[in-house]
C-alpha cells in the first residue's frame, strides 16, 4: 500500500481554510483533481500525514465575468476552460494551452490551481495566465490577498503561498478588442507530453504602435518567467520584422535554460527564439497590423 | 487512518463500501468488487488503461480516492455490455481487429464509448485527440481509431 495519511473534505470554502489553519505541525496538503499531487504522493517526492480534498466545494468551480474582470474559480477543472466560451473570447492563449494540455482523462480533473500550486516550470496554463497579467487570490481564515502571478513564484517549485492558505481564484482584466494572445507549446510530440517550451504573447495597440507587450515562457528557467527585456523592446513601437526578430533573440538570451531527457538548453533558447518570433509577428497580425515574418 | 463510508453507484447498482482514505477507486474495484476488467498500468496517469466513468467523465482510476466518488456514479467497463449483448463499441473493436495483447483495451473503449456519447460521429482527427492520453504499446492505434469510427456510423445506421 501506498502512504497514509488522514482526509478530510470540506463542503464549503469555510470548512476548508479553517481545516487549513487547524495543521499545527500535521504536514498538510490541499488535493485538488490529484493528476499531479497523487502521483507525487505514491512516488513519495511527497509524504503528507493529512489531506484536505476540495472535491465537494463547488462554489470554487466557476467562470464569471464582473464588470471588466474575468475570474476562474480554482476548482475549475482544464476541461471547464475548453467548453468556456469565454475563456475562449477573452483567454484565447489560456483556451489553445488547455488544448494541448495532457489527455482527456486528466483534462477532466487537472483544475487551474493546481496547474499553478504545482509549482512545475512546465505547467501549461501558467505562460498564458502570466501573458494576461492575471492575479492569484489566497484565502485563509482570517480573509483573503491578492498577488500578481508575476510575483507568485519564488524559484523552482517555490511560491509566495502559507501554510494556511489556498488558492481560490484566478482572475485577469478582459483584454479589449485592441488586443491579441496566443500560446503555442512545443514537445516532443502533440498528444500528451511534457512541455520542452511553451510561450505565450499578448500583445495591445492603438494607432499602429505595440501598447503593449507580454511575452511569458515556460521550461526555460527555473519558474515561468517574463522576458521582459524583450517586452520592453517591443513596447512604444510598431514593430517591424526586424525589431521582432531582436526582440525574440532577446528573449532567447533572457532565458535559463537546463538540459534535460527533453531537450537540451540550446534547442530550448533556440525554441524561444523561433516560437516567440512567429507568436509575436501572429499576434500583431490578429490586430490587423500584419508584418511578414515567416 | 480509520475507514469511512463511502455510497455510489457501480455500473447501475447501488454500493455502500468501507474504505480507507488512501484507497485508490482502481484498487476498490479490482480488490473489493472483483471488476478486474480495469487495468492497472502505469499507475502515474500516462497510461489510461485504468479508465472509468465517473458520473459520465472519462476519469483515471489510479488517481482517484475513492472516498472522492461519494455520491457518485462509476461505470466500468463490465457495465457497457447489456447482458449478453456488447456495447457497439466493444463490436467495433472485434470486427476491426482492434484488440493486440488486450491489456489497454477496456480504458480505449471506455474513452470511445465517452466520446461517442458526446459527439456521435466523429472525425478521425477527433478521435485522435480524444484518445490521446490511452496507450497502446503493441500500437494497434490505426485499428482502435477505425473501430470507433466504425461505431460511430453503425450507431446512426441503425
Amino acid at each position: 500500500m501506498f502512504a497514509e495519511f488522514d482526509l478530510e473534505m470540506p463542503n464549503s470554502l469555510d470548512e476548508a481554510v479553517l481545516a487549513l489553519a487547524r495543521s499545527d505541525g500535521i504536514e498538510t496538503l490541499t488535493l485538488a483533481g490529484g493528476s499531479s499531487l497523487m502521483v507525487d504522493i505514491r512516488a513519495r517526492r511527497v509524504v503528507p500525514e493529512r489531506l484536505i480534498s476540495l472535491a465537494r466545494i463547488n462554489e470554487l468551480r466557476r467562470i464569471e465575468i464582473l464588470g471588466p474582470r474575468i475570474t476562474i474559480g480554482s476548482r475549475t477543472t482544464v476541461s471547464d476552460i475548453l467548453r468556456s466560451n469565454q475563456v475562449a473570447e477573452h483567454g484565447a492563449a489560456l483556451a489553445a494551452s488547455a488544448e494541448v494540455f495532457a489527455g482527456q482523462m486528466v483534462r477532466n480533473v487537472a483544475t487551474v490551481a493546481g496547474n499553478i500550486a504545482c509549482g512545475s516550470p512546465a505547467a501549461d496554463l501558467v505562460p498564458p495566465l502570466l501573458s494576461l497579467d492575471a492575479d492569484v487570490v489566497l484565502t485563509n481564515a482570517s480573509g483573503f490577498r491578492t498577488v500578481p502571478l508575476a510575483d507568485y513564484f519564488t524559484g523552482f517549485k517555490q511560491d509566495v503561498r502559507r501554510p494556511d492558505e489556498l488558492i481560490t481564484a484566478i482572475s485577469w482584466d478582459v483584454p479589449g478588442a485592441k488586443c491579441a494572445n496566443r500560446f503555442y507549446k512545443l514537445a516532443r510530440r502533440k498528444g500528451d507530453a511534457i512541455t520542452v517550451t511553451g510561450v505565450a504573447v499578448t500583445l495591445g495597440a492603438a494607432n499602429g504602435v505595440c501598447t503593449k507587450a507580454r511575452v511569458a515562457l515556460g521550461a526555460v528557467a527555473p519558474i515561468v518567467m517574463r522576458a521582459r527585456a524583450a517586452e520592453a523592446m517591443l513596447e512604444g513601437s510598431t514593430l517591424t520584422v526586424e525589431l521582432i526578430e531582436e526582440a525574440s533573440l532577446k528573449a532567447a538570451e533572457e532565458c535559463q535554460p537546463i538540459d534535460d531527457i527533453r531537450a537540451s538548453a540550446d534547442y530550448r533558447r533556440h525554441a524561444v527564439h523561433m516560437l516567440t518570433r512567429r507568436l509575436v509577428a501572429g499576434a500583431w497580425a490578429d490586430l490587423h497590423l500584419a508584418t511578414e515574418v515567416s | 487512518m480509520k475507514r469511512q463510508t463511502v455510497r455510489f453507484t457501480i455500473n447501475g447498482e447501488a454500493r455502500e463500501l468501507a474504505v480507507y482514505p488512501n484507497d485508490l477507486l482502481l484498487n476498490v474495484l479490482r480488490d473489493q468488487e472483483s471488476l478486474t476488467g480495469t487495468k492497472y498500468g502505469c499507475g502515474i496517469g500516462e497510461c489510461g488503461a485504468c479508465t472509468v466513468q465517473v458520473d459520465g467523465a472519462p476519469t483515471l482510476s489510479c488517481l482517484k480516492l475513492a472516498v472522492s466518488v461519494d455520491g457518485c456514479k462509476v461505470v466500468t467497463i463490465e457495465g457497457l455490455a447489456k447482458g449478453n449483448q456488447l456495447d457497439p463499441v466493444q463490436e467495433a473493436f472485434l470486427d476491426n481487429s482492434a484488440v493486440q495483447c488486450g491489456f489497454c483495451t477496456p480504458g480505449m473503449v471506455m474513452m470511445g464509448r465517452a466520446l461517442l456519447d458526446e459527439k456521435p460521429r466523429p472525425t478521425e482527427q477527433e478521435v485522435r485527440d480524444h484518445m490521446r492520453g490511452s496507450l497502446c504499446r503493441c500500437t494497434g492505434y490505426a485499428s482502435i481509431v477505425r473501430a470507433i469510427m466504425v461505431a460511430g456510423e453503425k450507431a446512426e445506421l441503425s
